[in-house]
């Protein structure tokens, strides 16, 4: 009996493996909607408002793929994960793409159960604790409790982090960023480490945010970025070229409210980029030549949705720093449209 | 045709025609699942093993009851969650059964404030779900508790904060084999006591105090070594230093909140069970025993309980696996547990699901079998022979 | 009235009884149940005093917090912090439709409001033995299940399609505790017959099946549901996670309901086997026509137990995220507004699985006098 259960396994198994990388693409516009898989709730990234409406900066960015495949970009769907499940609910395939301040990573990308895209926030894990404390530095928290989201690379980091510097704490491991901030907040911990993007979402959601400090340490490097399912590279090039698109149309000067408007510009790079002349290889791709022009005009470029979330005129109050783009003076260069 | 409808209607080969038809039918389910999963593994070119389990866990646990480091194994890791399971189960398991007496016991009583009182606080507690008693407990803890500066003190060596409660911790110094010898030696005598005491009893009828003579050799016997070894055991008092207490045993607010919600939710299910058995026995029962002269301590411990205990036992530990399987519920507040850390973090950290949740489901159905067996065999044991 | 005497000296033989004297004053009317219930003797007096100060000083130090200083309305937990130091109740009262119903569009809300009052009509018949018109309304109570799916979801008759994922709070609480119980009992049923069968593969196979449910956590199953379902069926097959819990949490339940209707047939008389398969009836007869019937109806009290268990086991579908009342609670305490209220919520999550959960089990304890009367 057991040998035939294992032929029949195995029958199966060759028969359906040539269905293996089917189309995402294909799927999404069956269903007529994109599923994103997101924050459970980070104030900038991701977070429902009153209404159930979700925005942020990782909610824009799936617009947009919503945008350049479905045309537009109300036809998203949102599925909140916690730290732990995220992985887990992108290969079980309740999602298209994880776009959830996922840190990119040499063993999470060559898994080859999922693919990084690209990077829309470069950052870096930091240390924030109540004022009254008097610390100072990362390196005087010898002893204490630091509250933690499990499964997360700050979770390692943070091993690397106290054991480098010889000094001891005691790990509060806590699933979601709601439920770390009100066990920080009651004193259960210390510090509270994350991102350091996270430390100021988190510090903007305070009663009084002017009694806790984010240490100047930053222990670690953080890409963040989306991630799709390995082994379908159409999908993967739309995801990445999704957030490409809205860099260069910074770069270019494209906006949401100048994009129509640019349509008649001479620059050919633009031209190419809102659909006006042909872009090799586009259709290949499977998208409509205003794929771009329709992410720009409904969701906006790169820099827009920074400021929309996270800028200065948000209670985040982030500034571009290393997140500006390369001509700028930061870390996004982004390669040409061609 | 014939044959078969012959087969068919001889019950024997029915029955065997029967089970052939359910083995293949399982059997293609199960091959067909299995089929599933092995196409399903091979278009996300996803292997199966266990040889993760030897990888470096990289992660830091915060109640360990064996050496662990962030660079031991995703098995010690494990092993770590599973002591913390049992050591959450055991403890859980003793305070509910206390407690669960107690209330079986308060709701029986004559005082009808107490039995009301036991009343409304069983229909409270088992009515709410299991997680919220362990998500208030975890919050009152967490809340209403101080900070460690502002701790709350038992004569400098009890500290209770919001960081969970400190006691210090006994550490053995040379001569600690002596007083372990008094212990031993308390523990033969009390059983020769009992012994001699029993045969005694049925000899003359004489009873000696054995219980109280046997209390004072244990407090004795080892507090007297412990004074001619000269005081082996040294104190490791908590003393605050920079952010927490460091020294003696941390019992974290995770542990004392799961610990408390999963013995009083369970106490209330444990006081029912004990109300239930003791009515059953036979009211006769408890009228013979007072009429023979027994005193009411007696009746209840040589009469009425070695009856109940019949009854009590087998829906008690049904409670005890209840508790044990509700320990898994640590995820919710952060205690590390077997789901938590194998089930958790190490999942996550190595994307294995199938094989790490196969090893905790595995975990529990063993546990679970194995108190079934344990069960089993108890009742066999104590069942009423038939007249 | 005194006493009348026989005038003759025949003897002192009253032809009338006295009537009774009132009882001794400690013995009867307040004093004398204080006296029995609360006083009778030393330590019991200084347990009920003892108990009473307990309770006292219990309730006074509590009613501050609760009620007295507590704050009905208020947009924020900065504003109930204004106007009074107790609980911060306005948070409950600002979220209650989420809490009822989750993120169910607020047009679409009557839907789940007539499920809910449909519910009663549906399982008035099946609880309650002298409902009016039972026979008919069993037919309703058939339909019933289709009919909530259809309304629930919508995308028929003119109703506008409402995603799962929108379900929650005590709507989805509902959901999952009666469609596990209702779809668990025909499972329930066979599984207990099967443990039961002469038929070694078919007794095994339960054995095994109920076993491994009743071995696990549910957490662990409902992980399965929620991450690993998905891997056991053909590559590309997705359904939805409420349904994938639905399915695990039936699995679940009927392993607890197929040992209660085993306890149930278990505790039918061999004489009833007996006397029926001398009439001449077959296996299958004899189950559907004498000893299931009996058996379903002694395990109603058990049946209804499990169903409390498995509603208040439906808490932890938070751990998968989908969106019950504690996790609507949790939602809450994310927003800046209510931050820290984790206490207020809790709470009145507990309040309504107490009210909830108290009256099934009274039901429960009604029906099994009820039945042992009838078995008398």
């Amino acid at each position: 009996m057991k040998s035939t259960s294992w032929v029949i396994a195995g029958l199966t198994s060759v028969l359906l493996a040539g269905t293996a990388g089917a189309a995402t693409l294909d799927d999404v516009r069956a269903k007529g909607e994109l599923t994103c898989i997101v924050n459970t709730g980070l104030a900038g990234f991701a977070a429902p408002n009153d209404q159930g409406v979700w925005s942020g900066f990782d909610i824009d960015y799936c617009r947009a793929v919503a945008a350049a495949v479905l045309g537009d970009s109300g036809k998203v769907g949102f599925v909140p994960a916690t730290t732990a499940e995220r992985f887990t609910k992108l290969r079980a395939g309740e999602g298209e793409i994880l776009s959830r301040n996922t840190t990119w990573t040499f063993s999470r990308d060559v898994d080859l159960q999922q693919t990084f895209v690209g990077v829309n926030y470069y950052d870096g894990q930091g240390f924030m604790v109540p004022a009254s404390l008097g610390v100072t530095s990362a390196t005087q928290l010898d002893g204490a409790s630091v509250c933690i989201q499990t499964g997360t690379t700050t979770e390692l980091n943070l091993a690397e982090y106290f054991s480098l510097n010889k000094m001891k704490y005691e790990p509060v491991p806590i699933a979601t960023n709601a439920e770390a901030q009100s066990n920080y907040l009651a004193g259960r911990c210390d510090v509270y480490t994350t991102d350091a993007s996270g430390l100021a979402a988190t510090k903007a959601a305070f009663d009084n945010p002017n009694e806790h400090v984010v240490l100047p340490e930053v222990v670690s490097k953080e890409p963040l970025g989306p991630v799709v399912r390995h082994g379908d590279d159409q999908w993967a090039d739309i995801a990445s070229w999704t957030l490409k698109a809205m860099m260069v149309a910074e770069e270019l000067g494209i906006t949401s409210q100048n994009a129509e408007k640019m349509k008649n510009s001479e620059n050919p790079e633009i031209r190419r980029l809102l659909g006006v002349d042909e872009l090799q290889g586009v259709s290949a791709l499977g998208l409509s030549p205003d794929w771009a022009y329709n992410i720009i005009t409904q969701v906006g470029n790169y820099g827009e949705s920074f400021e929309r979330h996270l800028g200065k005129s948000t209670k985040l109050g982030l500034s571009r720093g290393i997140n500006a783009l390369a001509k700028d003076g930061g870390l996004h260069y982004v390669p040409p449209v061609k | 045709m014939s044959y078969l409808n012959s087969m068919w209607r001889n019950e024997q080969s029915r029955g065997v025609l029967i089970q052939v038809f359910v083995l293949t039918g399982f059997f293609a389910l199960f091959s067909w699942l299995i089929g599933n999963v092995i196409s399903n593994f091979t278009s996300l070119n996803k292997g199966f093993g266990f040889d993760f389990l030897f990888l470096p866990a990289g992660y830091d646990i915060n109640q360990t009851l064996i050496e662990y480091t962030n660079r031991s194994t995703h098995l010690r890791a494990a092993i770590v969650g599973l002591l913390n399971t049992f050591l959450v189960a055991a403890v859980g398991v003793a305070l509910a059964t206390l407690l669960g007496f107690v209330l079986g016991v308060a709701r029986l009583s004559r005082n009808w404030l107490i039995s009301k009182l036991a009343y409304i606080y069983i229909e409270f507690t088992r009515n709410v779900p299991v997680l919220l008693h362990i998500l208030l407990w975890h919050g009152i803890i967490v809340n209403t508790m101080p900070h460690p500066r502002q701790a709350l003190t038992i004569g400098e060596v009890l500290f209770l904060t919001n960081r969970g409660l400190y006691v210090p911790k006994p550490i053995a110094e040379t001569g600690i084999g002596l007083v372990w010898l008094g212990v031993v030696a308390a523990l033969f005598f009390s059983v020769g006591l009992a012994r001699y005491s029993r045969a005694r009893q049925r000899q003359s009828g004489l009873q000696w105090p054995v219980f109280r003579i046997n209390l004072v050799i244990w407090i004795l016997l080892p507090t007297l070594a412990f004074f001619l070894a000269g005081q082996p055991v040294s104190l490791n008092l908590p003393v605050l230093k920079g952010f927490n207490f460091r020294g003696g045993i941390q019992l974290p607010p995770e542990f004392v909140a799961l610990t408390f919600a999963l013995a009083i939710y369970t106490a209330a299910f444990i006081g029912e069970i004990v109300r239930a058995g003791i009515v059953a026995v036979d009211k006769g029962q408890r009228e013979a025993a007072e009429a023979i002269g027994l005193k009411p301590g007696q009746v209840m411990n040589e009469v009425i309980l070695p009856q109940a205990r019949r009854i009590i036992i087998p829906p008690l530990t049904s409670q005890y696996l209840n508790l044990t399987k509700n320990s898994s519920l640590a995820i919710a507040i952060g205690y590390m547990d077997i789901v938590a850390t194998l089930g958790g973090i190490t999942l996550n950290q190595t994307g294995r699901e199938m094989e790490a949740m196969l090893m905790v489901m595995g975990i529990y159905l063993i546990i679970s079998l194995l108190i079934s067996a344990l069960m089993n065999w108890y009742n066999s044991r104590v069942r009423l022979v038939g007249r | 009235m005194a006493p009348q005497r026989s005038q003759s000296a025949r003897g002192y033989v009253a032809k009338v009884s006295l009537p009774a004297l009132p009882p001794p004053i400690g013995t009867s009317g307040l004093i004398g149940w204080l006296r029995q219930n609360l006083f009778y003797n030393l330590t019991n007096s200084l347990m009920t005093i003892f108990t009473v100060v307990l309770l006292w000083l219990l309730v006074s130090s509590a009613s501050g917090w609760f009620v007295i200083d507590a704050v009905m309305q208020a947009g924020s937990k900065q504003e109930c912090l204004k106007i009074d130091s107790g609980a911060c109740w306005a948070v409950i009262g600002k979220r209650i439709e989420q809490f009822m119903f989750g993120f169910y569009p607020e047009a679409e809300r009557w839907r789940p409001l007539v499920c809910f009052l449909l519910l009663f009509v549906a399982i008035g018949p099946l609880l309650l033995p002298s409902f009016p018109a039972r026979r008919q309304m069993l037919w309703f109570s058939a339909i019933y299940p289709v009919l909530t799916g259809v309304l629930l979801l919508g995308g028929a008759f003119g109703l506008p399609p409402v995603k799962t994922a929108l379900f929650g709070g005590f709507m989805l609480t509902l959901i999952v505790g009666v469609t596990g119980i209702a779809a668990s009992l025909p499972l329930g049923i066979l599984l207990a017959l099967g443990r039961q069968s002469k038929l070694l593969a078919v007794r095994t196979l339960s054995v095994m099946f109920i076993e491994f449910m009743r071995g696990v956590p549910l957490i662990t199953l409902l992980f399965v549901a929620s991450t690993m379902l998905n891997y056991f069926l053909p590559p590309g097959t997705h359904f939805d996670l409420l349904l994938r819990v639905l399915i695990m949490v039936t699995f679940f339940s009927a392993a607890y309901i197929a040992e209660v209707i085993r306890g149930g047939l278990q505790a039918i008389p061999a004489g009833q086997y007996e006397a029926a398969q001398s009439i001449g009836l077959n296996y299958w007869q004899t189950t559907r026509l004498v000893t299931l019937p009996q058996a379903l109806k002694i395990s109603i009290p058990g049946i209804v137990n499990t169903f409390i268990g498995l509603y208040k086991d439906t808490t932890l579908v938070i751990v998968i995220g989908l969106l019950d009342p504690l996790g609507i609670g949790r939602a809450a305490l994310a927003d800046a507004n209510w931050n820290g209220l984790s206490n207020e919520i809790y709470l009145f999550v507990a309040l309504f699985f107490f009210v909830s959960c108290f009256a099934m089990s009274r039901y429960s304890l009604w029906l099994e006098k009820r039945l042992a009367t009838e078995h008398r």
